[in-house]
């Protein structure tokens, strides 16, 4: 069995996608920008194997995607350090605490797309 | 012409049920038009808009149905095979008489699971997602609208056995409970941290079999805790109801 939520995702890019670009009078949407961070819980191999089924005869199949990925960051919940996180499950480096404020590296955005005219 | 994409068809049906309604999941392409050129003099749109919104404006749907109805809404993932229907099965038993329990059975087939619930007297809505891994919150608005639950109750949701994919999809619960059992790894909660960072309540089930395997339940416990220092735990067995009073005070607890 695969386990494939990033086709639900990808699918819910498009949908997203065309629905900005037809209220921006487009009719094709020539590139796209992704912001998935490296906490998003999102496989970027697995988006990249469903992304082709996903926008096949949408106004994205030819669309050229760029993707970003910015790293995991928190703020210590106790001692307020501001650290780089590479785990859900990473301690403060610090005072060693596990409560934590990740501000950085679990969206899953679209940050732009380029459309004709 | 394009008529995309995956058609993958959603059944949400109750035992007893002669015809079954069935939905398409999402993506009717209907529109058409011309691919051919892309000259590259194109206008950029700057969104910043978040992808998962596809599913979370259901789930917020789904929230203030559960809120203006008063129903707690729990969400049960899990690995397959770690015991969410016998625990729920247990709980409904035990409790049946003293709250009004719903119920939502996500399998990706068969009705097996919804079956086992309706020899509860229990209403239940088995919803089969065919080849998607999760529920998610349009799938669940459906299966509650069918359930149409009395005020004041308790929708358990079992979702698919799945330890990945679920924690990505908000159904508007009020609780998101995570089964782990003491035949897995005591490690799961690392190894599956989103699943583990998103929920409220973990339960390790089948504590009974402890003195045959190499499960550390602290270990476990504090893997968790590292992920999710705010988790609550219970440890029990649905098998031999040891541990389930614990579980059961907390959600006569939450229901008031």
């Amino acid at each position: 069995m695969v386990f494939m939520h990033e086709l639900s995702i990808a699918i819910g890019i498009v949908e997203l996608a065309e629905k900005e670009a037809i209220k921006g009078g487009g009719t094709v949407i020539e590139s796209i920008e992704l912001e998935i961070g490296k906490l998003s819980g999102i496989e970027i191999e697995a988006l990249d194997f469903a992304w082709p089924i996903a926008v096949r005869g949408t106004m994205l199949a030819n669309a050229k995607r760029t993707v970003t990925s910015p790293p995991g960051r928190a703020k210590c919940a106790d001692c307020g350090l501001i650290f780089d996180i590479e785990n859900l499950f990473d301690s403060c480096p610090k005072c060693n605490s596990y409560l934590k404020d990740i501000f950085q590296g679990k969206d899953l955005k679209i940050k732009a797309i380029t459309i004709d005219g | 012409m394009c008529n995309t994409s995956t058609p993958n068809t959603i059944i949400i049906s109750s035992p007893g049920d002669a015809n079954v309604n069935s939905h398409h999941h999402g993506h009717e392409h209907s529109h058409s038009h011309d691919h051919s050129h892309i000259d590259g003099h194109g206008r950029v749109i700057e969104l910043g808009k978040d992808i998962m919104q596809f599913n979370d404006v259901g789930a917020a749907r789904n929230r203030g149905y559960f809120d203006a109805k008063e129903v707690i809404a729990l969400n049960l993932v899990s690995s397959p095979g770690s015991g969410k229907t016998s625990i729920l099965e247990k709980t409904l038993t035990e409790l049946k008489e003293e709250l009004n329990f719903y119920v939502i059975e996500g399998d990706q087939q068969t009705m097996n699971d919804a079956d086992r619930i309706d020899a509860l007297n229990i209403p239940v809505v088995q919803v089969n997602t065919g080849a998607l891994c999760h529920l998610e919150s349009d799938m669940v608005y459906e299966a509650v609208k069918k359930l149409n639950p009395k005020s004041k109750s308790v929708l358990m949701i079992e979702n698919v056995g799945n330890l990945v994919c679920p924690s990505k999809f908000n159904l508007g619960e009020d609780y998101r409970v995570v089964i782990i059992s003491t035949t897995e790894g005591d490690d799961k909660p690392i190894k599956y941290p989103d699943m583990f960072e998103g929920s409220d309540i973990c339960i390790i089930n089948k504590i009974d079999l402890l003195p045959y395997l190499s499960f550390d339940v602290e270990k476990a416990k504090d893997y968790a805790r590292k992920v999710n220092p705010k988790l609550k735990f219970f440890e029990v067995s649905a098998i031999t109801g040891q541990g389930m009073d614990e579980w059961y005070k907390w959600l006569k607890s939450i229901e008031s």
